[in-house]
């Protein structure tokens, strides 16, 4: 879904460097792939650093050609963080999207960095024990040009930051929640509608960092007060893994998003 | 096989590269007179096999999966998802 996205939103001229994870697989059998441009395949911790060699090559020869790193949670947070941190720092010319679904899900489901607290994986039976990482203020704190985070829930606004992004010089970073009907176990029909849940219910903030000007797209302004925000129990009801989450796991969940909108707040004023 | 992919794990572009997932289905889309030709299933469908054509939607049967994600995001409740058996 959120590949079909990008390839709407920045057109021609794009290279792809995707590490493994489920858009490995989804991509098909080599040579070929089922994406619109060109893909690179390489192991976790070395996409950032291929893109780096990759947008050089491309200016040395003169042509203008868009390097796109995609990548998962784990592959973002854990395994692939060194050379992503490091691409930062040297402000690399290339747009990095995480693509989150909350897990090592094409290797079986086990518990990330990027998953949230009481979500149960096949390696937290009994739920995370510790809270998210917080990957967007990380990438903030490397003072890049362009930092956002979407859901595939709203493509609109997917995509509108995409092509933004696509504008901007240096390095870029997009988080994209993307439901997981298998890791998060509800009916794979209703990914569009979880992953609007998400963002209703404020779990998910959607907003845009252009040069440390923050901005906060429309579907996420009424997550600024706590009063008007969508309880977060209707987005972690609808899915199973958070079956054995108790009063204080909610608790503790609710107080995350409070502190995530806290932040965001302390970033405008 | 070029020589370029041995060395180096690029692929490229092709229609259904990943083979025929049409048969991977159990229920089918099927658009029904209410479309408005809004496009919203085409935005989301995962696979890129449905789309307005003229006034209505129309789904590629050949790679669509049936994972009926187009009949939850149509405004209308064009869609009926079908089952194949
Ligand atoms: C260095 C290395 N360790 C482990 C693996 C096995 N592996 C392949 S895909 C994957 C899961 C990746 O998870 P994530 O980055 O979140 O992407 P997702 O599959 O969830 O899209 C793992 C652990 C690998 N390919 N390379
Ligand atoms: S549903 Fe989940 S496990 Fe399956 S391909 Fe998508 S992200 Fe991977
Ligand atoms: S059922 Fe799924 S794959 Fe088939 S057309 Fe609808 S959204 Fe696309
Ligand atoms: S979403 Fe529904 S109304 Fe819109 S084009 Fe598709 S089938 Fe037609
Ligand atoms: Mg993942």
């Amino acid at each position: 879904m959120a590949m079909r996205m990008v390839g709407m939103a920045l057109g021609k001229n794009v290279a792809m460097v995707v590490v493994a994870g489920c858009s490995s697989v989804i991509q098909g059998i080599g040579p070929k792939n089922a994406y619109g441009y060109p893909v690179l395949n390489i192991a976790f911790a070395a996409g950032p650093a291929a893109a780096s060699g990759m947008w050089r090559a491309f200016k040395q020869r003169n042509k203008d050609v868009t390097v796109v790193v995609w990548a998962g949670d784990g592959g973002t947070a854990d395994i692939g963080f060194a050379s992503l941190s490091g691409a930062a720092e040297r402000n690399e010319d290339f747009i990095y999207l995480c693509v989150d679904n909350e897990a090592y899900m094409n290797s079986g489901g086990q518990r990330s960095g990027s998953t949230p607290h009481g979500a149960v994986t096949t390696t937290t039976p009994e739920g995370k024990k510790e809270n998210k990482k917080e990957l967007l203020f990380i990438m903030l704190d490397h003072n890049i040009p362009y930092a956002a985070t979407a859901s595939v829930g709203y493509p609109h606004d997917l995509m509108d930051k995409l092509r933004r992004a696509k504008e901007v010089k240096g390095f870029r970073y997009i988080q994209i929640l993307t439901p997981d009907p298998y890791g998060w176990l509800f009916d794979p029909s209703k990914t569009a509608e979880v992953g609007k849940l998400a963002v209703q219910t404020c779990y998910w903030p959607l907003i845009e960092v252009v040069n440390g000007k923050v901005r906060i797209s429309n579907e996420s302004l009424h997550c600024l007060k706590k009063e008007t925000r969508r309880p977060l129990k209707d987005f972690l009801s609808v899915q199973g893994r958070y079956k054995k989450l108790s009063e204080k796991d909610y608790e503790e969940l609710e107080k995350f998003v409070d502190d995530l909108w806290e932040r965001i707040l302390s970033m405008i004023s | 096989m070029s020589l370029e992919y041995q060395f180096f794990p690029v692929s490229h572009p092709s229609e259904g590269a990943g083979g025929k997932t049409g048969n991977w289905r159990v229920v089918r889309p099927v658009v029904g007179d209410r479309c408005i030709g809004c496009n919203a299933c085409y935005l989301w469908c995962p696979e890129g096999t449905i789309g307005v054509k003229g006034r209505r939607a129309e789904v590629n049967y050949e790679y669509c999966k049936g994972c009926g994600v187009c009949a939850n995001v149509c405004p209308v409740k064009a869609i009926s998802m079908v089952s194949e058996s």
